[in-house]
């Protein structure tokens, strides 16, 4: 296998499916396609304007959380409040909703940079393991949600935080728009800015990063300050498409589908690497898969079982790829 | 250093009585032994055919320089490795363990460094863990259990209750219990790897007496350490290994400490001091009249001990010292990685604030770490990302990197140093060790730092890479840098450094400068025969005759 995967890949086209990087790198757009291919051949109605814009709403909140997910698994960590931070930003948007939208806006995404800076404390100054750390929270946040809305589910009227959720700009959602703003945005974040590439080099080699002098302790609250700040806003724009504000139940195992989004990514889980488009892609895939099989009438527990194949998939091509 | 402070002083021979009770002499048979023993890993030969006798009831050292091939004998005679070559027998039968615990259930113990016990459960249970005595119902008996413990650590002196956590103790109170253990499970042999490293004077003299009731009762233990003082004091007889190779195995008294280090390092006495077959020029720089960088006094409990040094522009200082003599650690400290009980740290007049590594690259002090692997490169990044890793705020505005900038300074950087890339985007983990070193010598030089400290700069690479590294040093303080080269190749240092200083034990151990960088002076002063240097603390000295 190793020399074969030495060989340079044009000489032999066949080479590069033997080979684990490739896979890693380009696997995941290639099953985003053939889920679409398969489904302009086999399924009625799926490739039109219509259902991709459902799709695509759909998939808009798990991409957010995907993206400050990717860039903490950047640094070898993981952040599992992420669920919880969604539920505390959509308790408290109706608490403050009586001093406008803007206020109630900010004293939600204010909740999420708080949840990000005690993870990012934990982890960085206190040394906890981002997974203990960050488990804290995924339990106290949603509790705290719930004392705070007193435990009851609230409809929300307010026009402004309702557009958010079913607005479009030039005919496309608002939220999709936003999603896509903000993968763009975090893509230039990794690859051109100095925290960017710091994220990279502290997961790459966290040693060498506090040898080089690098703010090894700012870069790691700032990617979970960014992450709590994106799954606080995924919080407002799922409550404002549910036009309710339900702190039991929005976001529950939203940790793991961002995890997914960004392990079928092709990120490696032990940091060094951030892959903003291949999570952006992982998160359609799983979205496009599930939709897939419900068309077909098949129950959703297939869809579960293909995913959990899929994510297999993906750990292995990884681990493949590493052991060389 | 500091564990023999409480201890009498050493007779001229530079062997101390050992502890009263002690008196059985070693008797002639091998317990253990390895015939003809080889171990090839990929790329290298860690045992080239030893062979080596441990004999009952003989506290044997076992010592060699990094690389020598003493772990690998040591994890080979208690099966985690198994030999490609040769046999060992155990008591005159020939052996194999495939799995460590065969040769712990044959006789043989280890005691590492880091005590593989349980913390959580009571000293009792990890005494007997495995093998807990049971009472009719089955259930352990706890009374038997602790009562057993108490008597067992009593024979060691040891005062210790036997439901106490483990964790609750001191590391040298959880080395004795573990070697409590190995003794219960009747070892025959007993190994242990540094044991005194993290250990206070008082609990190594209570290792101490606990290794002598060991020889009483007929144990052999193998002891690897690479404390002269505590080797002439409690062994009986030592292996020298070198390079995978067995150099040499005989009394300890009678052999001259200057003839033990010089086995090990693999120099003879007689050569010639700058003969330079090395890529460093020989020649002596010149050097400024005011330090660049002072250092004064640098403690580090275990570690340091008022260690004091200055840096002179254009001059290259050499930091001698063998395994575990603080090296490192001296380097770590300056650059702020290390923290320090005490001590202060000069540069260019001004006292460096305890600010970690960014503060001293600010002062600029730059570190070229000794494991290249585990503290330099950030093998998923280009070349060029681990260049700028450490500059990439100067290569920035407003946050955002200048592509122009970075690739500048990269261009520069890789014709200086010749580095041997596809490209500047190939990923550095792809490099040789050579270019993959040259990669991390450009992301300090791009510093500009004032001092350059270089922790086994040529270690684990090429020969031709090797010289444009010492070649480059030379360089460096002919145009005026501070540097400090750490090297375990006695040749590169004398012929490198303009002055040494030698450390051991964690202490300033000498000075050498001018015409006393010679390798004999070295040895003299690395094997401990030379006068105490004045100005520093007698306490802390390794052996205060």
């Amino acid at each position: 296998m190793t020399t074969r995967a030495a060989l340079p890949v044009r000489a032999r086209p066949l080479a590069r499916l033997r080979d684990p990087a490739w896979y890693q790198e380009y696997g995941v757009y290639v099953a985003v396609a053939a889920v679409l291919l398969f489904n302009a051949l086999f399924t009625e109605h799926f490739l039109t304007a219509g259902n991709l814009r459902t799709q695509l709403v759909q998939v808009a909140p798990v991409v957010i959380v995907a993206l400050g997910m990717a860039l903490v698994i950047g640094t070898e960590g993981v952040d599992l409040s992420v669920g919880s931070t969604m539920a505390l930003a959509t308790a408290l948007l109706p608490l403050y909703l009586g001093y406008g939208l803007l206020p109630a806006l900010a004293v939600a995404l204010l909740a999420g940079a708080v949840v990000g800076a005690v993870n990012g404390t934990l982890v960085s100054v206190v040394g906890l393991q981002p997974i203990v750390a960050t488990l804290a929270l995924f339990v106290g946040g949603r509790g705290l949600a719930l004392v705070m809305a007193d435990g009851r589910l609230k409809q929300i009227v307010n026009p402004g935080l309702l557009s958010l959720g079913t607005g479009s700009f030039l005919g496309i959602p608002l939220v999709v728009l936003i999603a896509a703003v903000l993968s763009v945005a975090v893509t230039l974040l990794v690859r051109r800015t100095t925290f960017g590439r710091q994220i990279v080099a502290v997961g790459g080699n966290r040693s060498a990063a506090v040898l080089a002098g690098l703010p090894v302790r700012r870069v790691l609250i700032g990617v979970y300050v960014i992450c709590g700040v994106l799954a606080a806003l995924a919080g407002v724009l799922a409550t404002a498409r549910l036009t309710a504000s339900d702190p039991s139940s929005l976001g529950t195992l939203m940790e793991l589908s961002a995890i997914t989004a960004v392990v079928v990514g092709g990120t490696p889980l032990d940091g060094g690497s951030v892959r903003v488009l291949g999570t952006v892609a992982g998160a359609l895939l799983m979205q496009l898969l599930r939709a897939t099989l419900v068309k077909h009438d098949l129950p959703d527990s297939t869809a579960q079982i293909a995913q959990a194949a899929i994510i297999i998939a993906a750990v292995y091509v990884a681990r493949e790829r590493r052991s060389r | 250093m500091a564990p023999s402070e409480a201890v009498p002083h050493a007779p001229a021979q530079g062997r101390t009585a050992r502890p009263e009770g002690v008196t059985a002499p070693p008797t002639g048979d091998a317990v253990l032994e390895a015939r003809s023993v080889s171990k090839r890993f990929p790329g290298v030969v860690a045992l080239d055919d030893v062979s080596f006798a441990l004999r009952a009831g003989e506290t044997h050292a076992l010592v060699g320089e990094n690389g020598a091939g003493k772990s690998t004998l040591i994890k080979t005679l208690t099966g985690v490795h198994r030999p490609d070559g040769g046999e060992l027998r155990l008591a005159g039968r020939p052996v194999s363990f495939a799995r460590p615990a065969e040769a712990q259930r044959a006789g043989i113990s280890t005691i590492h460094q880091e005590v593989n016990l349980v913390p959580l459960m009571s000293v009792a249970r990890n005494v007997f863990l495995g093998r807990e005595p049971r009472n009719r119902l089955g259930l352990i008996d706890f009374a038997r259990m602790h009562r057993e413990t108490t008597e067992l650590l009593d024979g060691f002196g040891l005062r210790v209750d036997p439901r106490k956590p483990l964790h609750t103790l001191g590391i040298g109170t959880r080395q004795m219990v573990a070697l409590a253990r190995a003794v219960s499970v009747d070892a025959q042999v007993v190994i242990m790897d540094e044991p005194t490293s993290s250990l206070e004077p008082r609990e190594v003299e209570t290792l101490f007496r606990v290794i002598g009731s060991l020889r009483g009762q007929g144990v052999a233990v193998l002891y690897v350490s690479h404390r002269m003082d505590e080797l002439y004091r409690i062994c009986d007889r030592v292996t020298v290994l070198r390079d995978g190779r067995h150099i040499h195995t005989g009394d300890l008294a009678g052999l001259a400490r200057t003839r033990l280090v010089s086995m090990m390092l693999g120099r003879d006495l007689s050569e010639a001091r700058r003969t330079g077959p090395t890529g460093l020029g020989g020649a002596e720089h010149h050097t400024a009249r005011t330090p660049v960088l002072t250092a004064t006094g640098l403690d580090r409990r275990h570690q340091l001990h008022d260690v004091s040094l200055s840096l002179y522009g254009g001059e290259v200082l050499g930091l001698g010292g063998l395994l575990g003599s603080g090296r490192s650690e001296t380097a770590k400290a300056l650059a702020g990685v290390l923290g320090l009980d005490s001590g202060d740290i000069t540069v260019g007049g001004r006292k460096l604030r305890r600010t970690g590594p960014a503060g001293a690259i600010r002062a600029g002090i730059s570190l070229l770490p000794e494991d290249r692997k585990a503290e330099g490169i950030v093998p998923g990044l280009s070349v060029r990302e681990n260049i700028v890793l450490a500059a990439m705020p100067r290569l920035s505005r407003f946050g955002v990197v200048s592509r122009r900038k970075q690739d500048r300074v990269v261009d520069i950087f890789m014709r200086r140093l010749r580095i041997k890339a596809a490209s500047p985007e190939q990923k550095v983990g792809e490099l040789s060790g050579g270019n993959q070193q040259k990669v991390l010598l450009a992301r300090w030089l791009c510093l500009e730092p004032k001092v350059l400290l270089l922790d086994e700069p040529t270690r684990g690479i090429d020969v031709g890479a090797k010289a444009e590294v010492q070649g480059l040093i030379d360089e460096l303080a002919r145009e005026g840098l501070a540097v400090l080269l750490i090297s375990s190749d006695i040749e590169e240092l004398i012929e490198g450094a303009d002055r040494i200083v030698v450390l051991r034990g964690g202490s300033v151990a000498g000075e050498l400068a001018g015409d006393t960088v010679t390798e004999s002076h070295l040895l003299d002063v690395l094997a401990d025969h030379s006068p105490v240097p004045a100005g520093t603390d007698p306490a802390a000295q390794e052996d205060p005759r």
